[in-house]
């Protein structure tokens, strides 16, 4: 997607083809001899890693959709056929049920990759928009996922979601009957969601070919933050990173097989094998645990509205990251105090987590709204100031020469910081 | 996954001692975490014991079934493999000893047949109205999931031990428990008329009489003249604790075998591609170990 595409047809069909339409000069260019920076570590493997998720949920999903029956009285039952009677259906539904976890674990490292260094900097600031984008739709997409086994979770979890619209002054209880299809979550709300959940990989994997065309304008960003510049910088795609990202893919997979084959009821809820009562409240309504950083938000403040504002805020406000982070240099490795805010950044998402999953009261508030506080005065305070007073160290003059031990000098930081936004590599 | 295997067994056996402090420490308070049992079925190689699912499936049979329905488990998923495993014949037979309803007939009505192998398991209540007049006003819960239905929370950290040590059986250590767990109430609880104590049920007050006791159901006499199992409240407890655990899970034995399998594949694909990634960047200048961080 490069444009400079080497690709030479061998044979007399080959040619006539790509005379018409040059996909394999495409293919050639972007997964073969694609040059890549030499010095990607293991983090630059969870894009690909990603990439195979989302096709194994796309294929255990449609194939569960085959033998699902989205009826608000049958839907709980349906997934129990799926379990007992339908071949290999237990594997199905494992498989895509911790799936969507592995996805979410897998797109949290991506995410932080890009955080650390500074992957959303110019001139990938589209990129990481449209990444952003992606996280969104997973997100939409999980949560509908969830709802369609029609448990005490996916019921009361649909109800407590879609309310916080109501929230919006004026229109926001009109817009809450819309997304129900009714006055309550039923029937309707789960055939549009069943609907909808099966819409919205496609629209991310729509998504996702623009964010990888997108990637192979700059090409990769790499962890010491500098453009690649000549070709010793680089390796091509195909063998050096094919048999890197499959390593890496293969070693995810054992955790997921793990998960899937052993343990797979760990990361769900007990209370999704009781069937959908709208009587009966469960004691502790929680997310999926991929969304408990931001329930944690969402509860952290006591008005509805500015707690939803919170909660979407919190994700709105990384497309905004690429501006928000002031400082020239592209890598964590060389920003000292930034690492210090980072990881704690870091640490404070997990411990929102944690918040996320214990009952709105006493101490647990409070401690979300410091949490809260962090996470917004991260972006809002320190990234934007951190650009301004930190003093960086010496960044390395080129990727070989970070590679190759050689330091780079005081002058050449200088020089890469500034030159580092106008470079196309 | 090497240094994970050779951890396991401290990992283990810190989760164990950590579990007996913290079953200590709540003791006093409000939340009684049931006991773990030693189960045939629990860590990457379990297994069911047909012989233990075939006296759970008679308890749930005898006792049970009068107001619990099991309304996904057909008749024939207790002879498939990796159940109790009750002979075709067998199930036949059991299948038949029911009355199913059937219909519309020819002349458009319903009619009631004995039961065959591919049918469900008749619920003992036509509706939930039903189930609720005949027991105060509470309706006692289907089991064919409440063995995955049921839970207490590990907490942290034993949640993280949990991952690697394989521990699920939250849910049967629970329904074991509960079925033992009728003792004398706490000093100053009032028990309403028509209501039950037990101390593993998380409010206390249960709507369920004492469903078990000693010699209640008889189990199947070996060569000796003994039964198989001790016909006591804590086995029959556990039997069919075991029985539930498999007709929640029916496929958890070919869903380990088939992990294994995949697990091992895996591996070894994962060391041919470490060894292959390594040759092909041994080539490249400065990477001799692979790229620093």
């Amino acid at each position: 997607m490069s444009g400079h595409s080497t690709y030479v047809p061998k044979s007399a069909f080959g040619k006539w083809f790509e005379s018409r339409l040059p996909i394999m000069g495409l293919i050639h260019s972007s997964l073969l001899t694609f040059p890549n920076p030499r010095n990607l570590n293991y983090f630059w493997t969870f894009g690909g890693i990603l990439a195979f998720m989302l096709v194994s949920q796309i294929i255990t999903g449609i194939v569960l959709a085959m033998h699902y029956t989205p009826h608000a009285d049958m839907a709980f039952n349906s997934v129990e056929h799926i379990m007992r009677d339908v071949n290999y259906g237990w594997m199905l539904r494992y498989l895509h049920a911790n799936g969507a976890s592995m996805f979410f674990i897998a797109v949290y490292i991506h995410m932080f990759r890009g955080f650390y260094y500074g992957s959303y900097k110019a001139p990938r600031e589209v990129l990481w928009i449209l990444g952003v984008i992606i996280f969104l739709l997973m997100m939409a997409t999980a949560f509908m996922g969830y709802v369609l086994p029609w448990g005490q979770m996916s019921f009361w979890g649909a109800t407590v979601i879609t309310n916080l619209f109501s929230a919006i002054p004026g229109v926001g209880e009109t817009i809450v009957t819309f997304l129900w299809g009714g006055y309550a979550v039923d029937n309707p709300t789960l055939n549009r969601f069943f609907s909808l959940h099966y819409l919205l990989p496609f629209m991310i994997a729509g998504v996702v070919i623009l964010h990888i065309w997108a990637l192979h304008v700059p090409g990769s960003n790499n962890p010491a933050g500098v453009e690649k510049k000549t070709e010793k910088d680089t390796l091509p795609f195909h063998p050096y990173f094919t048999v890197k990202d499959a390593l890496a893919l293969v070693v995810f997979l054992m955790m997921f097989v793990w998960f899937a084959f052993y343990i797979p009821n760990f990361l769900g809820h007990a209370d999704n094998y009781i069937e959908a009562n709208a009587a009966v409240t469960p004691a502790h309504i929680v997310p999926e645990w991929y969304f408990l950083p931001f329930y944690a938000i969402l509860r952290a403040i006591p008005d509805k509205l500015l707690g939803v504002m919170a909660m979407f805020g919190s994700i709105a406000i990384m497309l905004f990251l690429p501006w928000l982070d002031t400082s020239k240099v592209r890598s964590g490795n060389y920003r000292p105090v930034f690492q210090v805010f980072f990881w704690l950044f870091a640490i404070n998402c997990v411990i929102l987590g944690w918040l996320g999953s214990k009952p709105a009261q006493g101490g647990y508030v409070t401690a979300s709204q410091i949490c809260t506080a962090y996470y917004f005065i991260y972006f809002i305070v320190v990234l934007p100031l951190l650009g301004l007073f930190e003093r960086p160290k010496p960044i390395p003059v080129s990727i070989a020469d970070s590679i190759l031990g050689r330091s780079g000098s005081a002058a050449a930081m200088a020089s890469g910081a500034a030159a580092s936004p106008n470079t196309k590599g | 996954m090497k240094p994970v295997l050779t951890l396991m067994p401290k990992v283990a056996a810190m989760a164990i001692a950590l579990g007996l402090l913290a079953g200590n420490a709540l003791a006093a308070g409000v939340v009684e975490v049931p006991p773990r049992n030693t189960w045939s079925f629990s860590g990457p190689f379990g297994t069911f014991d047909n012989a233990q699912l075939q006296r759970g499936f008679k308890v749930y049979r005898e006792v049970c079934a009068s107001c619990h329905s099991m309304s996904k488990l057909a008749f024939r998923n207790l002879a498939q493999p990796g159940g109790p495993e009750f002979s075709e014949a067998q199930v036949k037979t059991l299948a038949a000893s029911y009355q199913v309803k059937d219909g519309p007939n020819d002349a458009g009505e319903m009619f009631e047949r004995p039961g065959r192998a591919a049918d469900r398991i008749p619920s003992p209540f036509p509706n939930k109205q039903a189930a609720a007049a005949a027991n105060g006003g509470a309706i006692p819960p289907d089991l064919s999931v409440i063995a995955k239905a049921r839970t207490y929370e590990r907490g942290f950290p034993w949640f993280v031990f949990d991952i690697f040590t394989q521990f699920q059986e939250q849910g049967v250590d629970y329904s074991a428990a509960l079925l033992q767990g009728y003792v004398e109430p706490e000093h100053g609880i009032e028990v309403p008329p028509g209501k039950y104590y037990n101390k593993y049920f998380p409010a206390k007050i249960i709507s369920m009489p004492k469903p078990l006791s000693d010699g209640q159901v008889e189990y199947v006499k070996g060569a000796d003249g003994k039964p198989q199992a001790p016909e006591t409240v804590d086995q029959y407890a556990k039997d069919v604790s075991a029985f539930l655990m498999w007709a929640a899970e029916p496929h958890m034995e070919q869903r380990k075998e088939t992990g294994f399998r995949v697990l091992a594949f895996l591996l070894v694909f994962a060391g041919l591609l470490y060894f292959t990634k390594k040759k092909i960047w041994s080539r490249v200048e400065g990477h001799a170990h692979g790229p620093a961080f």
